[in-house]
């Protein structure tokens, strides 16, 4: 055997070990090659006798994380340029048949005739958990970092290599579906529990006693491979199974909205797959796996969450003149709701904080914060008291603006006032070494303008955060026009401190990720205005797959701020960049009714002290008319809620605000939850192809109004059959 | 085209579809065999003359299953010639079977035929028969699966019916059943079903509270919340009917059908058909129609397939004296009467499913029957008979007398 990514040994006692050790790699992955060489290691311990049988383990701290999703992608390439040279029918066929390649191989190790036994003594994940999966024996490491489990619904993928079948053959029907559907990472104890894994060892014996069991006679024959073998939920049709489907297939509507096929192929493949013998049963999951692997909800979903996430939080963007910014110490200005949890992430980061606030209480308050996060946390065993304790002493709260001496970076979260925030540059910039960074956490305020109060514009940056801090992961960073690249690197370093994702966008009013949402908003405004139900604009935007509802999302930023929005709006740009039927339900709403949001329990939902929110019954009385709801449709009432938003997108691209579509992208599912299975407001478009949604657009313009129309760019774009990522993608050109 | 018409009808009484069921011990055969005997006896009739026995069952599996309505004419001692067909349209079933049996004879291909159904609910089980539509994520998820009650209760939400309204029309059910009952309105069709020794096991409907208040209903819990809820079902209603906010659930088990057994069959021919038997004819089946309808819904079917049968009919639904609409639940019927503003009084006058129960497959001929007796009854001349029915349909068939 000539192998690269595997040891290969066998012992007095006739009991070979497969160590799985890439080269080159800090984790092991599932490529081609690794494919190739497991291939092998199976033929040779199936066909030598002196072999006994076979223990599986990896030389790395962790098992693996399974498979490369570079060589996926690859598939699908090669599946479009065989297309085109001998016809999509033969093309299909060795697509499938590439698509499934893993599982045949895992399946000739289970039915090898020999024990495998898999000594997992790390995280094992994905594809490589199928690989243990299929052996006979299975011992998990029981420290702290050893996970198990299946993710790949979280990147629009499923156990495509016997994953769904095995586990429903371990586990009951509906804890199988659970896992499946969640991606869910198993620790030991939860694995061993749930039949997952068969033993717990110490990370240094699983080798061991992997080895023991089939010294003492492990059988090499699965248990879906002997006579009577039995579901462990029985069979589907019983009165069992009837218990489990109806809302097997309910519940994968209330969680998805039908949005995620890759989902749903996990209930073909189980349902279709638990009513026949194993390798027939393999066989329908590689067709479901196939025909997911070419989606373009995978696809999409690949690209943004996993690729330009990774590639964006390991600095994408940053200038790679700038040597790496060693931070030590942060300034954080302004002690209130945003200030507090900025402070939190930077001590949670390791990094000292100074937290000014304008008197000691405001400051305290602010520091406050954390420990009430860390409480919970300590309460919920995620952390120490120890832990809690660094963490407050790394933060000095404080009304001193002296204290900020020795800062790196300061970012300022004060009141959204240019004047005092102004002053509050002034008096940091008179305490903070020449070079230290200063960034706003303004969400409206031009960053080209605030940066006139200081002292060096090339210094001065936007650090835009989402709340509540501790959890948005997106953090926007805006270029000022005079915005240095050493600024930049700074804060691309802090964001990269503080383990979120930066996007990066150029100066404009609400920057990149506010226009979007805020277009969301006021199509949910306008909606309600039309007419049209309350209950159903809700409904709808979350069956489009936005998190959460325009209303509703009102009401979390609070009803009087989006009010202010618009008056400001209205005062800067003219009465005609506000529309007269939002001002006025705004207006209702809280000058009238002094419904203010979920801040004061009354907005566009009541918010009783105990039990869920629901609907203001008053809200009707607010409609000019009403239509009625068998008329309207849904669906593009979820096109509205999507386009107006990806239409804002394209525009900012068009105007050189967003320049990577990378970022527009992972930025609008990481800081408003823009569709996942989209890829995010680029991707979208892409998906649906730029001409079909120019058409949809200039459609739903002409029925709505021009908010909809489509920028010159994507007309462009419909015509010449771009897209954003071949127009614009890494390689590509630099327009606009 | 020939006329179809209804020689007679008989049903069993409705026993409580539970272990202490007065029919529990009486098997699905048993049932049917009763019905089929009872028609042949009362109208004298060579069984020779019948072309086919159809009837409805909706779960057709063990004692149920591989063609009951075979088994069930040969155990009635029929004729051999008499062949047999169990077809299934989930609730509307029996009246299914009727309108098989008027279409073949409409069509001359045949000159007299039974349609009707049976049921042993309490023996064979609802959804004993398994089946794709709740299961398969082929169709359960583009078909918005949820079982019939939260089904019941999107329509209450959706067209706003509340619990008090829900359990009016359940109490209303209920005395009207029980003067029905009082008043013998239904001796003309009901067969008792006995042992082998001739003892009457059941001679009346078992499932009847006549004594049901809206105080007594009030105690009752929702029976389909926390299906709802923890089934993930409420959701899908939303999803199919995203105005609504949330479900809110009205049916319980005073104001949903009753779970029974029983068995029913009407004798349909031609004129020349009765002519030889010596029988007259009691009706003329004056149209029929089946529809798919909104499948989220499920149960609003009876007002779309209404609709179509008078169109066909070339009616409105003013020529209409009477209606027998399927208690499924409560907001099936109050639907029913709020789509077409008709009068309540003209609407199930004598009770319905809530107060008798719904033996799934037998139901549709025996209301059938109802609604002959009640024109006779009252002198009145035109009935329209219709049915909700699973995955979204309607059945409907307009009689008239003769
Ligand atoms: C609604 C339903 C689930 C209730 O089933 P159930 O709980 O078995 O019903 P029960 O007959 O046992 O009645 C439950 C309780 O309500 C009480 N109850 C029923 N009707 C009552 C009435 N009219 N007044 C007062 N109490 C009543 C019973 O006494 C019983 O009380 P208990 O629990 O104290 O004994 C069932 O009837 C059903 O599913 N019906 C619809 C069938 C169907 O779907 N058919 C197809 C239509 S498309
Ligand atoms: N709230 C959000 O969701 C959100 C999101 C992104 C960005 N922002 C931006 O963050 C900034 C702060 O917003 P917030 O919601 O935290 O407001 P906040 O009112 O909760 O906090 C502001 C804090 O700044 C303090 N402050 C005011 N003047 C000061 C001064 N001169 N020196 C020191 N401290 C001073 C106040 O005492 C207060 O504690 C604003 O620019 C806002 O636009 C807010």
């Amino acid at each position: 055997m000539n192998l690269t990514n595997f040891r290969f040994e066998v012992d007095a006692d006739g009991i070979a070990l497969a160590t799985w050790d890439m080269p080159d790699r800090s984790m092991n992955v599932i490529t081609v090659a690794v494919m190739d060489e497991l291939e092998q290691i199976v033929a040779k311990v199936a066909g030598d006798a002196a072999i006994k049988g076979c223990v599986v383990t990896s030389g790395k701290d962790t098992f693996s994380g399974g498979a490369d999703l570079t060589m996926l992608e690859g598939l699908g390439r090669q599946l479009g340029a065989m297309a085109k040279s001998e016809g999509p029918g033969k093309a299909m066929k060795a697509f499938f048949d590439g698509s499934r390649r893993l599982t045949q191989i895992y399946r000739k190790l289970e039915t090898s005739g020999k024990p495998w036994a898999a000594a997992i003594n790390g995280a094992c994940l994905g594809g490589a958990f199928e690989l243990a999966l299929a052996c006979h024996y299975r011992v998990l490491a029981d420290h702290d970092k050893a996970r198990v489990g299946l993710p790949e619904i979280k990147i629009g993928l499923f156990p495509g290599a016997g994953g769904t079948q095995r586990v429903a053959r371990l586990m009951p029907t509906g804890d199988a579906l659970q896992m499946l559907f969640k991606g869910d990472q198993l620790r030991s104890r939860a694995a061993k529990s749930s039949n997952l894994v068969h033993e717990l060892a110490p990370a240094g014996e699983v080798v061991a006693k992997a080895k023991a069991w089939i010294a003492g006679g492990g059988k090499g024959v699965a248990p879906w491979d002997m006579e009577g073998f039995k579901n462990p939920s029985g069979k589907v049709f019983s009165p069992a199974g009837m218990m489990i489907w109806p809302a097997a297939n309910a519940i994968y509507r209330r969680e998805t909205s039908d949005n995620y096929p890759a989902a749903k192929a996990i209930l073909h493949a189980v349902y279709e797959g638990l009513q026949l013998p194993m390798d027939l049963a393999l066989e329908v999951e590689s067709r479901w796996f196939a025909k997911i692997l070419r989606s373009k909800e995978a696809a999409a979903m690949i690209r943004s969450l996993f690729v330009s996430m990774g590639e964006l939080n390991k600095g994408a963007r940053r200038p790679t003149s700038v040597p790496p910014s060693n931070l030590k110490k942060v300034g954080v200005l302004g002690a209130g709701f945003m200030g507090a949890g900025i402070a939190y992430v930077s001590a949670l980061a390791g990094l000292d904080v100074v937290l000014i606030d304008r008197d000691q209480e405001s400051a305290d308050r602010g520091k406050a914060y954390s420990e009430k996060l860390m409480t919970a946390q300590i309460a919920k065993g995620r952390a120490k008291t120890a832990d809690r304790d660094a963490l407050l002493a790394r933060i000095t709260a404080t009304p001193d603006y002296g204290k900020l001496a020795g800062c790196d970076l300061v970012v300022e979260a004060v009141f959204e006032d240019r004047a005092v925030k102004a002053e509050a540059t002034k008096k940091a910039e008179a305490a903070l070494g020449k070079d230290a960074i200063f960034a706003s956490n303004t969400s409206t305020l031009p960053i080209t303008s605030l940066a006139e109060a200081s002292r060096d514009a090339t210094n001065f940056i936007g650090i835009h955060f989402f709340s509540p801090v501790e959890k948005m992961m997106l953090v926007e960073i805006i270029m000022g026009a005079k915005t240095g690249d050493r600024a930049l690197a700074v804060a691309l370093d802090f964001v990269r401190a503080i383990r979120k994702t930066p996007i990066v966008v150029n100066d404009t009013r609400g920057f990149y990720a506010n226009r979007c949402v805020g277009n969301y908003i006021k199509e949910g405004h306008l909606m309600f205005m039309e007419g049209v139900p309350a209950a159903m604009i809700e409904n709808a935007a979350r069956m489009a797959g936005m998190p959460v509802g325009p209303l509703s999302l009102t009401d979390e930023v609070a009803i009087d701020l989006a009010w202010k929005v618009v008056q400001a709006t209205k005062k800067d740009l003219g009465p005609a960049a506000v529309d007269p039927a939002q001002e006025k339900l705004l207006d209702e709403l809280v000058n009238k009714a002094g419904r203010l949001g979920r801040k004061n329990g009354k907005g566009f939902y009541d918010y009783p002290e105990k039990g869920a929110k629901s609907l203001w019954p008053g809200l009707a009385a607010l409609q000019p008319k009403k239509l009625d709801a068998d008329s309207i449709d849904v669906q593009e009432l979820k096109h509205r809620l999507l386009v107006v938003q990806a239409v804002e997108a394209a525009r900012t691209v068009e105007e050189g605000v967003v320049t990577d579509p990378r970022e527009a992208d992972v930025g609008s599912i990481l800081g408003f939850g823009f569709a996942p299975y989209t890829g995010g407001t680029l991707s979208y478009i892409d998906g649906m192809g730029a001409k079909a949604f120019v058409a949809l657009a200039d459609a739903l313009a002409k029925k709505h109004g021009p908010r909809f129309t489509p920028p010159k760019l994507l007309r462009e774009m419909a015509e010449k059959g771009e897209t954003f990522y071949g127009r614009f993608g890494a390689g590509a050109k630099k327009a606009a | 085209m020939a006329d179809a018409f209804i020689y007679d009808a008989v049903r069993t009484p409705r026993g409580r579809g539970k272990a202490d069921g007065a029919l529990h011990q009486v098997s699905t055969l048993g049932l049917a065999t009763t019905a089929l005997t009872a028609i042949r006896d009362r109208n004298r009739l060579d069984t020779k003359l019948v072309d086919d026995v159809v009837l409805g069952c909706v779960d057709p599996v063990g004692e149920a299953g591989g063609d009951i309505a075979r088994a069930a004419a040969l155990a009635s001692g029929f004729s051999q010639c008499v062949p047999g067909i169990q077809i299934n349209r989930f609730c509307a079933s029996g009246l299914d079977a009727v309108n098989f049996a008027s279409a073949q004879v409409m069509s001359g291909q045949q000159d007299m035929a039974i349609g009707g159904g049976v049921e042993s609910m309490s023996r064979v089980g609802i959804g004993a028969s398994g089946g794709a539509w709740p299961v398969d994520p082929a169709i359960a998820i583009p078909a918005y699966f949820m079982p019939q009650g939260v089904s019941a209760d999107l329509i209450a939400t959706k067209y706003g019916f509340s619990r008090d309204d829900a359990d009016a029309y359940a109490v209303e059910s209920q005395k009207r059943a029980a003067k029905a009952w009082e008043e013998k309105r239904f001796a003309k069709s009901i067969v008792p079903v006995r042992d082998p020794n001739g003892i009457a096991l059941l001679d009346r409907d078992e499932h009847m509270r006549p004594s049901t208040d809206m105080q007594s209903l009030a105690s009752l819990k929702p029976s389909f919340a926390m299906m709802g809820e923890q089934g993930g079902f409420n959701a899908v209603a939303i999803q199919a009917h995203p105005e609504v906010e949330k479900i809110i659930h009205v049916h319980h088990a005073g104001n949903s059908s009753g779970i029974v057994d029983g068995a029913a069959a009407v004798l349909i021919g031609n004129k020349e058909a009765g002519a030889r038997a010596g029988l007259k004819p009691r009706a003329r089946v004056r149209a029929f129609a089946n529809i798919g309808s909104e499948p989220a819904l499920m149960l609003t079917g009876p007002v779309d397939v209404t609709k179509k049968v008078l169109a066909r009919a070339g009616m409105t639904i003013s020529d209409i004296d009477l209606f027998e609409v399927n208690e499924a639940f409560a907001s099936v019927v109050l639907r029913f009467m709020q789509a077409f503003d008709v009068d309540a009084a003209k609407v199930n006058p004598n009770g319905g499913a809530i107060a008798l129960g719904h033996p799934l497959g037998a139901t549709g001929a025996m209301i059938l029957g109802t609604a002959l007796d009640e024109l006779e009854r009252t002198g009145k001349s035109t009935a329209l008979i219709t049915l909700c029915i699973g995955a979204g349909m309607g059945t409907a068939t307009i009689i008239e007398r003769i």
